[in-house]
């Protein structure tokens, strides 16, 4: 019966029709947007394309980790500017974890005052806005530093002024042998891990596998110093006067002011959510795992080694890893301070000057969906390492 | 660690009052240098006058660690910020930081701090100018709002405030209708109050909006249109039909992969690219519009973790009684999943008030842009700190007051025993 075969009652076309519905309504918003912009760009005289990231950029960018000026390209400057992105995220985690686990620790502290103190910080800083923060420490906090000529000065070696932080420039000499090294002691460092467990494991001796790893880790590279020709020398910024009145410093490496602000109001906010991550991950773990843990005679440093971080870990790692990639997402509000990351200066600058807004606001947001999939994936890899085991 | 002496109960009569007044000393040494500039260990020599206070105080509760001392509040006092050497120094050190910061924080914000004038020349003290605040405060509240219109902002919010209050109070059954009047009626009245054009009030352009009153209503407008997206793409990422399922996957992933600038930035260059030439949405509605999905996304993911917490036994139940889809989650399941997840629904709404200021990258000006706008102004330079520390602190109530009711909701609604 033909009625049968489309009426309500059949499964198969009961689930056909809103899906039909749902795919054919957003085919339709789609063409209907691309012949718009078809249209659009027709009228301005523009073609879709991605040549212009060859031509000249002519523009200059303020802070870069490559060579670059007015004469490369485009794409350089994206480059320029994803390297810039890159920079401050890492930075900023690096710090926001450090300060998100003391925070985080110290509120489960059984001192009072230090348990107030990092409840406080955490409800302060993550109730205000993260780009208000940002420009407090730009606008406000770092306004308030001398100039170069009265510089705060730590002996001499690094000086901190109204335009940024000037520190010494590391110098190498053979600096891939030294970086070789570094890898070589990584790699012994896993041996003698995995022979340690071996042993716990087979014959129950209690290696030192933690002060041996970190003697291999200075060790190795140190030799590189006395045999191999590797070594370091420092160049100090330097006072200069430009004019009567306008002093700068040479030689050194200057970090600017806007890479400061970003990383400090980044990690400071950041840190409030994975202090409460920490927090929620050691108060996860059952009590009676530490009661069972003393029992069998480890000490407090054990227990909280051996048993309570290996649980507390599972927990506290898929929300921090949220928290990462929210901080790297979160740093493209340096374009609110002019700090070139990839938004100020490709789909700020580069867009301004070509006026390709679809093909620009694409590849950026297209960069920024890559580096939170590759963050989420290799979270997940660590995550499934660390997962129980269930035999 | 054993040193001379070893306190105990015996000796409490001894050590107590000794180790006591060790730790007052101590404190009241740093107390007295930080308010009054005054050094009372000036006569030591001066790196020890430094350390001294901290050295006291350290033997001091030493001398007060006293397990089971059988005074009640001793123990107290020992069971919480004495418990061992490194706490009682972690303790001194909490101590003298905030008594050092209490002295230079007054002084900025009261004792040095200018209240009355009306221009930057009557800052005259060494803290801050609240003059700044109080000049620019119309502005900081009503952006460029004519002044002569501002009463019907206030009205606005003045009736949401009303109507808010009395439905706290009228019956269970009127309840209803004052919700329903509040989501569906009253945004779209309160709209056309601000920005007018009829009934015989001037029409006032939404580029002139601004201030905190428009925080509150980009906030307003998005959570109410994020929740019911965020449900509706929730469910779809949880149902069986295929094409549903990923397009649901697609969108939300998409969203949430990157920054909000960036979507803004899309809102405000690309998206005209998309319309038909000649057409003009207007900005303020091509902000909502982008902060709206953005966030749904988030809230689809917050709905999805409730869905996914529910056992499969609710879902069984439910269609064992024979009903359908949509009766099935609209009655039985999306009910228990939004409960479990309200702390997930706070946190989302508070990223999203916390979102509002970046309508910077489009030219919308609230409370942050106002202040970044006042602060540029010839006559008011060097006002920065007042104006964040002063938008800081409306932020920071406004969140917290946020943070705090959702915490007492969940305890409200939760109905474990």
């Amino acid at each position: 019966m033909i009625f049968k075969k489309f009426s309500i009652e059949n499964k198969k076309a009961r689930d056909l029709i809103p899906q039909a519905i749902t795919v054919l309504a957003l085919l339709s918003i789609i063409i209907y947007f691309a012949t718009n912009a078809q249209i659009n760009m027709g009228n301005r005289g523009i073609s879709f394309g991605f040549g212009f990231l060859n031509q000249e950029a002519s523009f200059d960018i303020t802070f870069s980790m490559i060579e670059y000026d007015g004469s490369h390209s485009y794409g350089r400057a994206f480059l320029v500017g994803l390297l810039n992105t890159i920079l401050v995220s890492v930075i900023g985690i690096f710090f926001a974890t450090i300060i998100g686990v003391v925070v985080g620790i110290s509120r489960l502290s059984d001192n009072y005052l230090i348990a107030k103190v990092a409840e406080w910080y955490v409800e302060i800083f993550r109730n205000i806005p993260l780009i208000l923060q940002i420009f407090f420490w730009y606008f406000a906090a770092l306004r308030a530093l001398p100039l170069p000529e009265n510089g705060i000065s730590f002996n001499d070696i690094s000086f901190l002024t109204i335009k940024g932080w000037y520190v010494p420039k590391f110098i190498w000499t053979n600096f891939n042998i030294f970086l070789l090294s570094v890898i070589a002691a990584f790699i012994a460092i896993y041996f003698i891990n995995s022979y340690a467990t071996k042993q716990r494991e087979q014959f129950g001796k209690q290696l030192p596998a933690t002060s041996i790893s970190l003697a291999t880790l200075i060790l190795i590279p140190l030799i590189t110093f006395f045999f191999l020709g590797v070594s370091l020398t420092f160049e100090y910024p330097v006072l200069k006067q430009l004019s009567s009145t306008v002093y700068t410093y040479e030689g050194g490496v200057s970090i600017i002011p806007e890479l400061i602000a970003l990383a400090l109001a980044l990690s400071m906010y950041t840190a409030t959510f994975i202090a409460e991550n920490v927090r929620a991950g050691i108060l996860g773990v059952g009590k009676g795992q530490k009661e069972a843990a003393a029992s069998i005679g480890l000490n407090k440093n054990q227990i909280l080694k051996l048993v309570v971080m290996p649980q507390a870990l599972r927990i506290i790692i898929p929300p921090t890893t949220n928290q990462y990639l929210n901080l790297t997402k979160n740093s493209s509000l340096a374009a609110a301070i002019a700090y070139p990351d990839i938004v100020l200066v490709f789909a700020g600058t580069a867009l301004m000057q070509t006026g390709r807004a679809i093909e620009i606001i694409s590849i950026t947001m297209l960069t920024y969906l890559t580096l939170s999939i590759s963050i989420s994936m290799f979270m997940n890899w660590y995550n499934k390492k660390m997962a129980i085991k269930e035999k | 660690m054993n040193l001379i002496v070893k306190p105990s109960k015996d000796t409490i009569k001894t050590y107590v009052p000794i180790g006591l007044s060790l730790v007052s000393l101590s404190i009241l040494d740093v107390f007295v240098n930080a308010f009054f500039n005054l050094n009372l260990m000036a006569f030591m020599p001066s790196q020890l006058s430094y350390f001294l206070p901290l050295i006291l105080g350290f033997i001091g509760f030493y001398l007060i660690r006293i397990e089971f001392s059988g005074v009640r509040s001793l123990d107290i006092l020992n069971k919480n910020i004495n418990s061992n050497n490194f706490n009682a120094l972690l303790t001194l050190f909490t101590i003298f930081i905030i008594i050092k910061s209490i002295p230079p924080m007054l002084d900025w914000f009261i004792l040095e701090a200018n209240f009355t004038g009306n221009s930057k020349d009557d800052c005259t003290g060494d803290g801050a100018c609240w003059v700044f605040i109080k000049v620019w405060f119309n502005r900081f509240m009503y952006g460029l709002y004519p002044d002569a219109e501002q009463w019907r902002i206030n009205t606005a919010f003045l009736i949401l405030f009303l109507i808010v209050g009395v439905t706290f109070f009228v019956s269970e059954k009127l309840k209803k209708y004052f919700i329903l009047f509040l989501v569906f009626v009253f945004p779209f009245l309160g709209i056309k109050l601000i920005s007018g054009g009829s009934f015989g009030l001037e029409y006032v352009e939404s580029a002139a909006w601004g201030g905190l009153s428009l925080t509150f209503i980009i906030s307003a407008f998005a959570i109410l249109f994020c929740f019911p997206i965020g449900v509706i793409l929730a469910l779809g990422r949880r149902s069986s039909l295929p094409a549903i399922k990923y397009i649901s996957i697609g969108f939300i992933e998409l969203w949430r992969g990157v920054p909000l600038i960036t979507v803004l930035f899309m809102s405000a260059v690309m998206f005209p690219m998309f319309l038909p030439d000649g057409t003009f949405i207007d900005k303020l509605i091509r902000v909502l519009i982008a902060i709206t999905l953005f966030e749904a996304a988030y809230m689809a993911e917050v709905v999805r973790g409730g869905l996914q917490a529910l056992p499969k036994g609710q879902y069984e139940a439910a269609k064992s009684l024979g009903m359908g889809y949509w009766r099935m989650n609209a009655l039985i399941i999306l009910p228990q999943a939004l409960k479990l997840v309200i702390p997930g629904i706070a946190n989302t709404l508070l990223a999203l008030v916390k979102d509002t200021p970046l309508i910077f990258v489009v030219g919308l000006m609230e409370l942050a842009g106002m202040i970044g706008l006042a602060k540029t102004n010839p006559k008011w330079l060097g006002m920065a700190m007042e104006g964040y520390v002063f938008a800081g602190l409306v932020f920071w109530v406004i969140c917290y007051a946020m943070s705090r009711y959702s915490q007492n909701l969940e305890k409200k609604l939760s109905t474990e025993r």
